[in-house]
């Protein structure tokens, strides 16, 4: 088993509960540490709860896991809530002035701090926050110096009076806790790495960048609203047009113009925009004109739970827009992924001139994780396809032999000529055309032509298909369970599969990353000798396998499911699979113990 | 003495004429529409690779097709946010939004308003027939109470909209209103439309002759009262503009009821665009922009 250390901060929103995660986040990157941080809120801007999960290590971390070594309740309530989940070597530090602890577990060690002694408060009202990373990181064993250097940083703007009232604070917290807390166990190590922490939305924001997007539009929409937030903060920078859209119907359809003009055009929204935005990516589909959407799951249906994550829009992506047309579905399958995805998505839209979706949810795109910066490369391969952006200026008009931009092809890809080259003047149609982009909608209707429009069309779903890798296999060839998940799960399954083969019970995992095209005999091939199948997924039915099942009439032994609105933890999944194994059940849907 | 530059071809309306014949009804409003548009391109001399025509869906909205210039056939309501696409990423071109009353007023409203307050450098054309057309005669935004149709059979309870407050209120600069049958009036409307640098909305009396029997040619004809002649007419002066826009009855204004030049298109507002037009841009990030990007995550 990997080491990790978590750290749980709870509290309510407006208390400051970032702040110090924040801090955490870039000391342990610093240190050359790997981490992922899960903010578990609610969709209100001051009170309720709101839990924020970081866990470190020095090898790569993918989820929340199962433990909590450190947790820093900043009112009552979250130590009511939590207290209970931690376990034999954790620890709670917490404001004695205001906080009563309960009872704890055998060797949970109960810190508390006086924080009226050791700060004032009057002053500063975040002091218990302070106090208390600073203790933390004398537990930890981490030197006062990265803090220092950290909070010197953070509160630089504010003028150095500011920086050494916080910087005191926190040394305060340090001293105290050296002088009557007891270390843990295991010392967070330094690596010599450094890496950078990003959300997936910034990752996806920063992979369209890469990817040369030129135009970004969105209405705000959690969670896909971090997207936007670093679009336009650095659109200036980047060369980006940014824009804000009265609703997601005029941003998809924006978005569609502005790619039809020639630039890489990319929109991100969640379940609720994107169903506005589907009759638009049928009119990509139908003129040909490609352009990126992001999706970012939540709970639903309908408003649903807005800050709860969900794989459940998977239908709503196969099912978008009437009519068939070929397009593109991906799920990336961490948050570094998210980054890498947008580059490749972009250039099979535009090879094949057709909508392409990514599927994202709430757990990456708000969620947190430690990338090597090399992997955020912002040099990635650029194929624009067949595009035509110059021609001479005496270039013919329409006469015979003419520019089609709709011409019969054996990939079924016709070379597209943008406004304002010369000679190539074309209409690009919603309604069915002809070659030439003559409407055979309307008054020249034709069961010929629309048959052979419709089949050029159609060609490039083989071109796709060939053009995006079939999944694979990791963990052992031979295994007691094979689990099969899609997206944002690849983490929490593939240390659930580390877990059970510790355990003795050898899991491998077949992760699916491209949805459309998905490559449905090769998936057929990999499992036809698994011993024991289960589908994980964040849903209620079963969104995938029902997907899996219409594709190649696979069916599994058994299901994980979780609609709770939280994502897996490892355990769950350990525990779901022995179950299965030992035969009692085929649908697993474990319960969250954390209440958030 | 005029100059004429060897390589510079002299546009007529023939060069502008589309791959195929309008499907328009007989008689109907719109080839009038058509013929003004392509007689006011021939008049600037816009080369046709450099005008984009964007629509919805309608009868009034298949004009694209029947124009040789670059064309999008958008979906229903959706043209003005396809356009906006359009010209932010390549605002050296000509664009011209062309629909009709449904299309804008009605599916597309909420596009129709936000448009206008950004100020989106495009001429909109709406061919206003007070009707649906092409589902062959329903009530639309913009008929009037009382109206008949098949999906009003009893007569129309719902008061129809103002396009030309609308427009006023919404902070369009460019405000004005033709009719289909007054091409010399027409054309010089949609030459102004062009030129002028922000959003023009250009509201077009286009009679259907074949579902709407109440504001026909004959009905408009005497009612329809050039703005232009009266000398005593100001159309910088928004609060003039809004009370002649009021007027409907024996007495309907056309012509340009508002202009105004003070305010920036929505592209030449964003510095983004300062360096030229984006489709003509470096799709890379320059790699010091990229590791700063990358050093605030560090």
């Amino acid at each position: 088993m990997k080491k990790t250390f978590t750290i749980g901060i709870g509290g309510a929103a407006g208390q400051g509960v970032a702040t110090p995660g924040d801090i955490f986040a870039k000391i342990f990157s610093r240190r050359g540490l790997h981490l992922n941080a899960y903010n578990a809120y609610q969709s209100i801007i001051r009170g309720g709860h709101t839990f924020l999960t970081i866990r470190t290590g020095p090898e790569k971390v993918t989820n929340m896991g199962d433990r909590i070594d450190l947790l820093i309740p900043l009112n009552q309530d979250a130590m009511d809530r939590h207290l209970g989940l931690l376990t034999n070597g954790a620890a709670c530090i917490y404001n004695a002035d205001t906080i009563k602890p309960g009872a704890a577990a055998e060797g949970v060690a109960l810190c508390p701090l006086p924080v009226s002694k050791l700060a004032d408060i009057s002053r500063n009202k975040v002091a218990q926050n302070t106090l208390a990373v600073g203790a933390g990181l004398s537990m930890m064993g981490i030197g006062f110096q990265s803090l220092e250097q950290v909070l010197s940083e953070q509160f630089k703007k504010k003028g150095d009076a500011v920086v050494s009232e916080n910087v005191g604070i926190a040394r305060a917290g340090y001293d105290y806790a050296t002088a009557n807390f007891k270390s843990f166990a295991w010392p967070l190590p330094l690596t010599g790495k450094r890496y950078a922490v990003l959300s997936g939305n910034t990752a996806m924001a920063m992979g369209g960048a890469a990817a040369g997007v030129k135009f970004y539009c969105a209405y705000p929409m959690s969670p896909s609203t971090g997207v936007l937030h670093w679009m336009a903060s650095h659109a200036r920078k980047a060369g980006i047009m940014v824009r804000q859209v009265e609703d997601e119907i005029g941003v998809v359809n924006m978005a569609i113009g502005a790619a039809h003009a020639g630039v890489r055009s990319m929109c991100a929204t969640s379940g609720g925009g994107f169903a506005l935005m589907s009759e638009g990516l049928g009119l990509s589909a139908m003129m040909e004109t490609p352009v990126v959407v992001i999706d970012c799951q939540r709970a639903g249906p309908s408003t649903g739970v807005p800050t709860k994550t969900e794989q459940g829009d998977l239908w709503q992506m196969l099912g978008a827009a009437f009519g068939d047309y070929p397009r593109a579905i991906a799920a990336p399958l961490d948050i570094g992924d998210c980054f890498k995805i947008i580059p490749e998505m972009f250039n099979i839209a535009d090879r094949f001139q057709c909508p392409g979706i990514v599927l994202c949810d709430l757990l990456l795109s708000e969620g947190r994780l430690s990338v090597d910066p090399e992997d955020l490369d912002f040099a990635p391969v650029v194929d624009r396809g067949e595009l035509i952006t110059t021609a001479p200026a005496d270039s013919g008009s329409n006469g015979e032999g003419a520019y089609k931009r709709y011409k019969f092809t054996a990939s079924g890809i016709s070379p597209r000529a943008v406004p304002g080259v010369p000679g190539h003047t074309h209409t690009a149609a919603s309604d069915e055309h002809d070659e030439d982009g003559v409407l055979i909608s309307d008054e020249f209707t034709n069961p010929t032509k629309r048959r052979a429009m419709m089949e050029k069309r159609m060609r490039k779903v083989a071109g796709i298909e060939a053009a995006v890798p079939p999944p694979a296999l990791s963990g052992p060839r031979e295994a007691d369970v094979t689990l099969i998940g899609w997206g944002s799960t690849n983490g929490v399954i593939a240390e659930a599969c580390e877990i059970l083969n510790d355990q003795g019970i050898s899991a491998n995992q077949l992760q699916i990353r491209w949805l459309v095209p998905l490559h449905g005999e090769a998936i057929l091939n990999t499992l036809k000798n698994a011993r024991h199948t289960i589908i994980v997924e964040n849903n209620y039915s079963g969104q995938f396998a029902r997907y899996l099942r219409s594709e190649t009439s696979f069916v599994p032994n058994g299901h994980i499911r979780k609609y709770d609105g939280e994502p897996f933890m490892p355990h769950h999944i350990v525990a779901a699979v022995k179950e299965q194994l030992g035969g009692s059940v085929s649908l697993s849907v474990p319960a969250h113990e954390i209440l958030v | 003495m005029a100059t004429v530059l060897a390589d510079t071809k002299h546009l007529a309306m023939a060069d502008f004429k589309g791959k195929v014949d309008p499907d328009w009804c007989p008689g109907c409003g719109d080839f009038g529409v058509l013929a003004a548009v392509q007689k006011a391109l021939v008049d600037l001399q816009i080369p046709n690779h450099n005008v984009v025509t964007i629509s919805g869906i309608g009868c009034s909205s298949n004009f694209p097709g029947f124009i040789n210039t670059y064309g999008m056939h958008t979906l229903h309501g959706r043209a003005l946010a396809v356009a906006t696409g359009v010209k932010l990423a390549n605002h050296e071109l000509t664009v011209l939004v062309t629909g009709g009353d449904g299309d804008g007023f009605g599916i597309g409203g909420n596009h129709f308003m936000h448009t206008m307050r950004r100020n989106v450098d495009v001429l909109y054309i709406v061919m206003d027939n007070q009707i649906y057309g092409l589902t062959t005669g329903q009530t639309s935004p913009t008929s009037r109470v009382g109206m008949k149709t098949k999906s009003m059979p009893f007569g129309n309870i719902e008061s129809p909209v103002n396009p030309i407050s609308l427009a006023l209120t919404a902070g369009a600069t460019f405000v004005a209103r033709g009719f289909s049958a007054d091409q010399k009036h027409l054309t010089e409307l949609i030459k102004q439309g062009i030129q002028h640098q922000g959003f023009s909305f250009l509201d077009v009396f286009s009679p259907c002759v074949t579902y709407n029997h109440d504001n026909t040619f004959q009905w408009f004809r005497p009612r329809v009262k050039k703005l232009e002649d009266d000398p005593a007419y100001n159309s910088t002066d928004w609060m003039a503009a809004m009370e002649k826009s009021l007027l409907w009855g024996d007495e309907i204004p056309i012509g340009k009821f508002f202009e105004r030049t003070d305010l920036p298109a929505l592209h030449a507002a964003e510095p983004v665009l300062d360096a030229g037009p984006l489709v003509h841009s470096d799709p890379h990030i320059p790699p010091d922009v990229a590791r700063s990007f990358v050093e605030e995550l560090m």
